[in-house]
Parts: structure tokens; C-alpha cells; sequence
């Protein structure tokens, strides 16, 4: 049976609608609408337009052989979503509901953004669409991510930093959902990754699908045959879904999700949801999450604001639950140590968040051996990240901030 | 819906038989404290509210404005456990009569296990459990312990809810619908909405006896309002604000002036 055809609410045991009533009706027009749009050739004619002339894609793949002597001689294969238009795969999804809150006729998005970057990919569709915006954003990282506040104000963005709770990714979410209960009648909330209430894990895998069919072609044209495995960071898990999901039926290809170890997935500091949490329910959906006995959230920790989340995606709750992916935790220290031996190795910086598909990809080669090929999503591009790297490497020339 | 096996139903049923309607109170457990969040919810009842809300702290809540979520933050802060809320259910019971309905978000009630929680929450003397984030759809484990337990469990209908959807609200919950007053989260409005009005009228339609509504209510003005055509009022936030800025006296002061929102009401009905 093909794993390709799941389209929710329930990936197996995980997914559902858990939410307020007063969202339900926006949900079920989300759906139907969705549903409709799928089938349409319009839309899908104007999204692969928007793709061609405005992302840039179909995205490259980049061979890096000199990374790759880090990773025991394995084949690595990149996939290159930083060079997208916005700096990720953050706007495959938002052009995707974008056209959708149009045909739906609202006038006003929201968004939640953790690293900023599906916050400045919205920022980017509003601009664009001539829709009013607002991006919520934990205070926290309006601080480590201070540029991406910036780029999304640049675009006409309104940016809200939420002060309650850990006043992270996920607060940013609550604020969100609080917000869309409200004004529901004129807003459509642009979610940005695989996670949350019925349809957004199936409509944005669905946007996002199209990084693992050009990969899929791609590597198979470059070399020959399908990769030994494909790797991917995971926080709620867009892009791992994205760059996975052309594969699914494909049982020899092993799929690797790499989530956000902070200090090490066995301290009390890390985001390692699939690794060491438990299935619950959190932002409408149920999947594993870190939480306490009570069933509270527990905060999570990382370097990269983008995987730093308490939930996942229940689609990956399910390939985890069912063996068909599998997730390793990767420390901050070796995701910096990524970023920065793909910097001075192949002339690429990238986004903190996609280094720990690096780090998880360098470990792996080794495992595998110089026969095997590993196709990686580089999701994302590092400038955003370069006054964490600086504080990190020490890199900022200290005496020029001295006045 | 089943009235006449629920004690909400039946307090609920009793002031709208005798030409009012019932008070329902918010407070959440464990703020200020855990023994002052008991006191209080006493000092409701003894102000004349008739039916006791208590709310379970929780980390993530999207229904909630910004005075709940300060006063359940806080609460959490302060070390709440899930066990501390039964204690407070059965501290209150064993002071005052009027049936107290828990409100929680799921996820505390999944992971301590739904059946594990429906016996506890008995076995303390609570009447049943307000679900804000849990529909019937995704009920069933729920509606399974409540029927085996006799709790009453009380679902949301909300303005932007279908016929159908409000038909499945009404057929599910047990004590009564919490009926919506207006898009939003929690926390006082100077008016509720019209909506209020044109929701209570389809859930009569879609076969209410017993229809709350909550969401924005702070006024005894409103409380009156309401309860000329609904069959109870809910006030949470201006409750919760009134115990932090007042305490006990504060809250109990409030209780009065809203219950006054009871007395003298003319029913449209």
C-alpha cells in the first residue's frame, strides 16, 4: 500500500482536530476549499508559475565532495531550497495558502515564526498579494533572529513579540490561534510547517512535496538511482516532509529526520520531540510532544529558533511510530560545527537549522560507507544566523563595537 | 442531552424554572493559591453564584485572554499539579452544595489517563468537565468515561458553528451548552454580542434545554441581559481579575453585584 496517499485528519494513531469550536468553521472552509483547489488546474498552473518566475525554481542540486570526506566518503548530494526566493523552503507553503486565502476572499494573514523565516516568507506573500499581515513572533527570538524582524517590517509586515509563556515558537502559535479565533471572519492563518489542526498537516506537505519529486529526478538524472538515504532537520518538520515524501514508497531509500539536541538529548535542554517525548495532544493536533507527567508543555531548548518547538508533525509521528523514518538528536555544538565545515568546505553557509541535517548526515556517512549516496535538504540559508555564528566562533570584531 | 440525571442541569434548570437563570462562576485552581482559589470559589457560592467553573491551569491556553492566562501562568509557577485541582474540587464540595464543573484543556486529561481522570474527578464530587480545545468528533474516549461515570460534559457552540455542528454540540453535552457570545478568546467586553442572542435561539432550535452563555460577560447589566433569553450566564475574567486586585473581598464583592444581574430579569422566552 502506498504511504503516499495519507491526506489526514489521522496519520495512524497521530493528527485530529483539537481545537476551540469557534475555529472549527474555518477549518472545515479551509478544507473544502483546499479540496477544491487541488483538483483545479488553475490554481496548480498558477503556483507552478509563481514557483518558475518568482521563487526560482525548479532549486538546484549541489554534489559536495569536499564535505563529504567529513562523512566517511559518502556521496552527499545537496538539495538547495536556500536559494529560494525569502532564503528557504519556508515559501513553497505560503505562496500554496496564499493563493488559497485569495480564493477563499480574506483580506488579512497571520502568521506564527520561530527563525523568522516563514514569518518573512508571509511577509513576502502579503507584499506581494497586497494582503495585510501580521507575524507573531516569541520575544525571545524577535531578539536572536533581530534581522528577520527587520526584513519582515521592511515588507509591511506588522510583527507582534509574544511575551508569555516561553515566549518561543510555541507561544507564538498560541498568540496565532488566539488571534484567528477572533477575526476569523476576515483572516486566514498561513501555518507554517506540518503541524496544528487538520487540513495543515496534509495541505502544507502537500506545498511541500515538490523539494523531494525535483530531488528525486534530480539525483536519479546526476547519478543513476535513487539515494541510499535522505536526510533533513525536523522541528515542526515542513521541509523533512517536503524532501521525504517523493520517497515514501521507495523501501530501499532510508529516511533520516535530524531533530534539535540542544545540550544533548539527555539533558534537561534540547527539542528533541520525537527522541524523548510521548504522544499528547498541543496546537490542535495529536503527535508526540516534551511534556510532564501533567501533560504541561515543557519548554525546549536549541540554538536554532526554527527547531526550537515542543511538537512535531503527525505525519512524522507516524513514519517514526511505524519505522519508516527514523530521528536522531543532534547537539547545538555539532550542528555549529556543520554550519561551519560546510562554510569553509564548500564556500555554502547554511541556515543553523538545516546544519543539523549536516551533522546528522556527516555521523551517517560514516555509518554507510563511501558506496553510499545521502541526498540532504539544505533548507535554508545562513545569513540570517550570522550574529548567532559570530557570538558562537567569535568571529565579531569586538574593538569595532567599542565606541 | 439528558436533564434531570445532572446536578448542573438540575441548578441550572432550577433558576430558570423559579423565572431567572443561573450564575456560573469561573476561578482558576491554584491562584493565588491553592487554599485561597478554594476560598474564593466558596465565597462565589456563598454570594449567590450557582454553579462553580474551576478552571485547570494549563501551559498552553488558546481560548484564554490575558487575565486567565496570568493567573493560570502564575498558578503553574507556583508548583499547580493536576492532583492539586481534585483536592480543590473536593475542598469546595465539602463546604458548599452547588455542583463545580471542571474546565480543562485536553492534554492534561489524556495523559493522566481519561478514565483514571473521570473516577478521580467523581470520587472528589465534581459534577463534570467543560472541554474548550476537545469537539465531540474528537470526543469519544471522553463520552465513553463520562456515561460510565454520570459526569456531565459540557462542549462549546460558537456563532460560526453549522446547524449540524450545533445539533452534535447539543446531543453530546450533559448539564448544559456553553454557548460562545462572540469570536474570541476570554476577558470582559463592554457589549456581547447580538451573536449571543441569535446562537441561544438556534441551539433552542437545534433542541437545547439548557444553553450558557460565557465569553465576555462582566457586568451584572450583561448578566441580566443575558439571561433574559439564555438559561445561564458564565463571567470568568472579571471574576479572576477582581481576586487579584481585591482578593477574597474583591471577588466576594463582585459575586454579589453580578448575582444582582439574576434578580429582576424578563425573559423573552
Amino acid at each position: 500500500m502506498s504511504l503516499r496517499t495519507e491526506s489526514g485528519p489521522y496519520f495512524g494513531d497521530f493528527g485530529g482536530r483539537f481545537v476551540p469550536e469557534s475555529l472549527i468553521a474555518a477549518l472545515d472552509e479551509l478544507t473544502a476549499e483546499y479540496e477544491v483547489a487541488k483538483q483545479d488546474p488553475a490554481f496548480a498552473a498558477e503556483l507552478a508559475e509563481l514557483h518558475r518566475s518568482y521563487t526560482g525554481r525548479p532549486s538546484i542540486i549541489t554534489e559536495v565532495p569536499r564535505f563529504a570526506r567529513h562523512a566517511g566518503g559518502a556521496r552527499v548530494i545537496l538539495k538547495r531550497e536556500d536559494l529560494n526566493h525569502t532564503g528557504s523552503h519556508k515559501i513553497n507553503n505560503v505562496l500554496g495558502q496564499a493563493l488559497l486565502t485569495r480564493r477563499i476572499g480574506k483580506t488579512r494573514i497571520i502568521a506564527e515564526t520561530g527563525a523568522g523565516q516563514h514569518g518573512v516568507a508571509t511577509a513576502t506573500a502579503a507584499a506581494l498579494f497586497g494582503l495585510e499581515c501580521v507575524v507573531y513572533m516569541g520575544e525571545v527570538d524577535t531578539e536572536r533572529q533581530a534581522l528577520n524582524v527587520a526584513r519582515m517590517r521592511l515588507l509591511g509586515a506588522e510583527v507582534v513579540a509574544v511575551k508569555t509563556g516561553s515566549r518561543t515558537l510555541k507561544d507564538a502559535i498560541n498568540e496565532a490561534m488566539r488571534d484567528w479565533v477572533t477575526n476569523v471572519g476576515n483572516t486566514n492563518y498561513i501555518f507554517g510547517t506540518v503541524a496544528g489542526p487538520h487540513p495543515f498537516p496534509a495541505m502544507v506537505r502537500d506545498f511541500q512535496k515538490i523539494i523531494g519529486e525535483e530531488a528525486r529526478a534530480q539525483v536519479l538524472e546526476l547519478t543513476g538511482r535513487l539515494p541510499d538515504a535522505v536526510t533533513a532537520c525536523v522541528g515542526g518538520g515542513s521541509n523533512a516532509i517536503g524532501i521525504f515524501h517523493a520517497f515514501l514508497d521507495d523501501q530501499d531509500v532510508a529516511l533520516w529526520g535530524f531533530e534539535a539536541g540542544g545540550d544533548g538529548a539527555d539533558t534537561l535542554r534540547h527539542a528533541a520531540t520525537i527522541t524523548k517525548g510521548r504522544p499528547g495532544v498541543l496546537h490542535g493536533a495529536r503527535s508526540f510532544l516534551l511534556q510532564d507527567e501533567d501533560g504541561q508543555t515543557v519548554e525546549s531548548h536549541s540554538i536554532s529558533a526554527g527547531l526550537d518547538y515542543p511538537g512535531v508533525g503527525p505525519e512524522h509521528a507516524w513514519l517514526a511510530s511505524t519505522g519508516r523514518a527514523q530521528y536522531r538528536p543532534v547537539t547545538d555544538a555539532a550542528a555549529m560545527e556543520a554550519f561551519r565545515l560546510l562554510s569553509r568546505t564548500e564556500g555554502i553557509i547554511p541556515a543553523i537549522e538545516s546544519s543539523h541535517a549536516l551533522a546528522g548526515t556527516l555521523e551517517l556517512g560514516k555509518e554507510l560507507g563511501p558506496d553510499a549516496t545521502i541526498l540532504v535538504s539544505l533548507s535554508g540559508r545562513g545569513d540570517k544566523d550570522m550574529e548567532t555564528a559570530g557570538r558562537y566562533f567569535d568571529l565579531l570584531d569586538e574593538g569595532a563595537l567599542q565606541v | 442531552m439528558t436533564p434531570g440525571t445532572s446536578a448542573v442541569a438540575t441548578a441550572i434548570a432550577a433558576r430558570r424554572d423559579a423565572g431567572s437563570g443561573a450564575l456560573i462562576g469561573y476561578l482558576p485552581a491554584g491562584f493565588p493559591t491553592l487554599s485561597g482559589s478554594i476560598d474564593a470559589a466558596v465565597a462565589l457560592v456563598e454570594s449567590g453564584v450557582d454553579v462553580i467553573e474551576l478552571g485547570i491551569p494549563y501551559s498552553d491556553p488558546v481560548m484564554d485572554g490575558p487575565v486567565i492566562q496570568a493567573a493560570t501562568q502564575q498558578s503553574l509557577a507556583d508548583g499547580f499539579k493536576l492532583r492539586h485541582g481534585f483536592e480543590a474540587v473536593a475542598a469546595i464540595t465539602s463546604q458548599v452544595s452547588a455542583p463545580v464543573v471542571m474546565m480543562t484543556y485536553w492534554n492534561p486529561v489524556v495523559q493522566y489517563g481519561v478514565d483514571r481522570f473521570a473516577d478521580d474527578l467523581k470520587a472528589a464530587g465534581g459534577a463534570g468537565l467543560i472541554t474548550p480545545d476537545l469537539v465531540p468528533d474528537e470526543a469519544g474516549a471522553w463520552l465513553t468515561a463520562s456515561d460510565r461515570t454520570g459526569l456531565d460534559r459540557v462542549f462549546l457552540a460558537a456563532p460560526t458553528s453549522s446547524d449540524a455542528r450545533l445539533r452534535q454540540a447539543v446531543q453530546s453535552s450533559r448539564g448544559f451548552v456553553y454557548a460562545v457570545s462572540t469570536m474570541g478568546i476570554t476577558g470582559a467586553r463592554s457589549d456581547v454580542d447580538a451573536a449571543a442572542r441569535v446562537l441561544i435561539d438556534r441551539l433552542r432550535d437545534a433542541g437545547a434545554t439548557s444553553a450558557c452563555v460565557g465569553v465576555g460577560v462582566s457586568t451584572a447589566a450583561q448578566v441580566r441581559e443575558i439571561l433574559g433569553y439564555a438559561d445561564g450566564a458564565i463571567v470568568g475574567s472579571a471574576l479572576v481579575k477582581s481576586l487579584a486586585d481585591g482578593g477574597i473581598e474583591g471577588v466576594r464583592a463582585l459575586a454579589r453585584e453580578l448575582a444582582e444581574g439574576t434578580r429582576d430579569v424578563v425573559r423573552s422566552v
